[in-house]
């Protein structure tokens, strides 16, 4: 981890009330993670004890300890996209994810009309069928 | 040539509104991006003079310029799903570009904070009661009430703070608002500000709606010198359902882990950074321009049924052949919902269930599509509106799975402070599975420990195994702290009510 730019970050966020949940998206989006030693200096500078801002990294889904290189596929699994068939299209994606690819469940990208939906890379998918979501988790 | 108008919202986007501007533009066309009409069946929509074509595909760009496309759908606002709707938070739905100020000037915008600001705060709150608006993010505690409990606060320091943690399954009217009218809220926010006498807002939107997040920070900076003194800033979640209980909310904004409050304290006296605060959704900051128009309260309370005064925009998912977004007066019927206006099931398929109201709302059957869309109406009935969403699953759907699928999302998503959610919901999921599965046949390795004396030795017959789960669920709705793990057993009550036959035996 780049001690510089996790700096930069810190030193960002510092001052501002409420400080800890954008600094900890910040350094989630810049390493992938947000590891131990991420977490001593930013307990550090907000003085905080470590377990404090461990218990944030563990208590929300979009914060990591360790980063995972794989393509991440996330799939809606809630009641408007399982109404429109999602759980069908799992086991295919499932296969074609394998271990190359990390094919997460989501709980609602709010395309409830339109399911099943799907983001990868930050690119949202909806109205999706098994060919559709197949070939974009074989190209994620 | 004339304008091209699509939406730049994000449904039109994952449908490819993007590969479809490209092609018009390659066809030589000015396109203007819009926010969508809220007709998302017909998505990517695209609008020339007020005629409507969608789903339009890039490969139909030429016969909608020459006239001789079949997605024509003609005027846009004739279109029964338009034309039957009452739109005052989504009048601008449709009709004009997000980040434009002009746009939003030119459909009467600011006129309300103008006039808000030109009134004795006390009279604000006065004309909030006065409509009747309720919390549309789905406890309906009146808004006014709320706002005049924060205003008679001591403190010179008080929030305003906008839940935009929007996420129920089915629900979507908070991420078209904050993409298509953002200007609408933070003026709605701006007002609340100074009826309340708040000096910072925050809009907490979740992570999920980065289309949102980035309309409203571009938002936030135009409409600066509008707004000023008061500051508005964008803070977001991290995939945490519960944060959408406005005190988790409140935990998670100052840094912390976003676990459940217990009131009192009331977040009116003691909420953000332990500061007066108002904590309201999206929808119902964004009704407060209109109310506060001059002469507003009054339309707004004339309405609506009994104590559901005003409009609710009502959103329709799932397994609907015209889902999107039906802004209408309270009262409406959920028959007239799903049958005459959303066109049946996409499937074709018969109706079996909907769910309104979200993960935590109960599913009602065909026999019960009467109900008027009502707070008191729902809650007799055991249902509840929540924020609106409307999930329709036809008879393809296996509700004991739906239910078992309710405790499953409260135990991934508890925030794990009280023990009937953290614990009731684990276990919930193992009793469905037993029930479907005819009961328990022997007791377990904990239950037959020889320390366990308390713990009965024989397995418990299917009939043993519901009166269990009955507790489980008492316990949890009347002993948990917030609605994660109260209102869980409204879906699994009312499937095993309706639908006995998918719980196996």
């Amino acid at each position: 981890m780049e001690t510089s730019e996790l700096d930069a970050i810190i030193a960002r966020h510092k001052d501002r009330k409420g400080a800890l949940l954008p600094m900890l998206h910040d350094v989630q989006h810049a390493f992938g993670c947000i590891d131990a030693q991420a977490e001593r200096a930013i307990a550090e500078a907000l003085n905080l004890s470590r377990a404090e801002v461990h218990g944030m990294v563990s208590f929300y889904h979009d914060f990591t300890p360790a980063h995972d290189p794989r393509p991440v596929v996330e799939l809606c699994r809630a009641e408007a996209c399982k109404a429109r068939g999602v759980e069908a299209l799992v086991p295919a994606a499932e296969a074609a994810a394998g271990e190359r690819v990390n094919l997460k469940e989501v709980y609602c990208l709010g395309l409830c009309s339109m399911g099943p939906s799907a983001r990868i890379h930050g690119k949202l998918y909806a109205g999706l069928d098994e060919a559709e979501l197949v070939k974009l988790v074989r190209t994620a | 040539m004339s304008t091209v108008r699509i939406s730049d919202d994000a449904l039109a986007a994952a449908l490819g509104a993007e590969e479809l501007v490209a092609a018009f533009e390659k066809a030589g066309c000015t396109v203007e991006r819009v926010s969508s009409w809220g007709m998302q069946w017909l998505e990517p929509l695209v609008e020339i003079d007020g005629m409507g074509f969608g789903p339009a595909r890039p490969e139909d760009v030429a016969a909608i310029l020459d006239g001789t496309s079949t997605k024509a759908i003609g005027l846009i606002t004739e279109h029964p799903f338009i034309k039957g709707q009452q739109r005052l938070t989504f009048a601008r739905a449709g009709k004009t570009r997000p980040l434009s100020l002009e746009d939003y000037q030119a459909s009467g915008g600011w006129t309300a904070l103008t006039r808000s600001r030109a009134m004795d705060r006390a009279d604000v709150v006065a004309e909030v009661i006065e409509s009747g608006l309720r919390g549309r993010g789905g406890a309906g505690f009146p808004a006014g009430i709320k706002w005049r409990t924060v205003m008679e606060a001591a403190g010179d320091e008080k929030y305003v703070v906008c839940n935009a943690d929007e996420g129920d399954s089915g629900t979507f009217a908070d991420r078209m608002l904050m993409e298509g009218d953002p200007f609408q809220l933070i003026e709605g926010m701006a007002i609340a500000a100074h009826a309340v006498g708040a000096g910072q807002g925050y809009i907490y939107v979740r992570s999920e709606y980065p289309h949102a997040i980035a309309k409203l920070e571009a938002a936030i900076a135009l409409a600066h010198q509008h707004i000023a003194p008061f500051q508005l800033e964008v803070r977001v979640g991290a995939g945490a359902y519960v944060c959408g209980e406005e005190t988790s909310l409140l935990n998670s904004l100052e840094g912390k882990r976003g676990e459940v409050r217990a009131k009192p304290p009331l977040p009116a006296l003691e909420g953000l950074f332990g500061k007066p605060t108002v904590v309201n959704n999206v929808l119902t900051l964004a009704a407060i321009p209109h109310i506060m128009a001059e002469g507003g309260s009054g339309l707004y309370a004339q309405l609506g049924i009994d104590r559901s005064k005003g409009t609710m925009p009502i959103q329709l998912a799932g397994n609907i052949k015209h889902g999107g977004l039906y802004e209408t007066a309270f009262g409406i019927n959920l028959d007239r919902l799903i049958n005459e206006i959303g066109g049946g099931t996409a499937s074709g398929r018969p109706v079996k269930a909907v769910q309104v109201g979200g993960p935590l709302g109960a599913y009602i059957p065909p026999s019960q599509f009467h109900l008027p869309f009502d707070y008191e109406a729902y809650t007799a009935a055991d249902a509840l509106i929540g924020h609106g969403g409307v999930t329709v699953f036809d008879e393809s759907a296996d509700m004991g799975a739906m239910a078992r699928f309710a405790f499953q999302f409260c135990a991934a998503e508890s925030c794990g402070k009280c023990t009937p959610c953290r614990i009731g919901s684990t276990r919930g999921v193992e009793l469905i599975d037993r029930i479907r599965t005819g009961g328990k046949v022997h007791a377990d390795a904990v239950e037959t420990l020889p320390q366990m004396h308390n713990a009965r030795k024989a397995g418990r017959t299917r009939e043993e195994e519901l009166a269990l789960l009955d507790d489980l669920m008492e316990a949890m709705q009347f002993g948990s702290l917030c609605a994660l793990g109260g209102f869980t057993p409204y879906p699994v009550r009312s499937a095993l009510k309706h639908w006995p036959e998918d719980f196996g035996e």
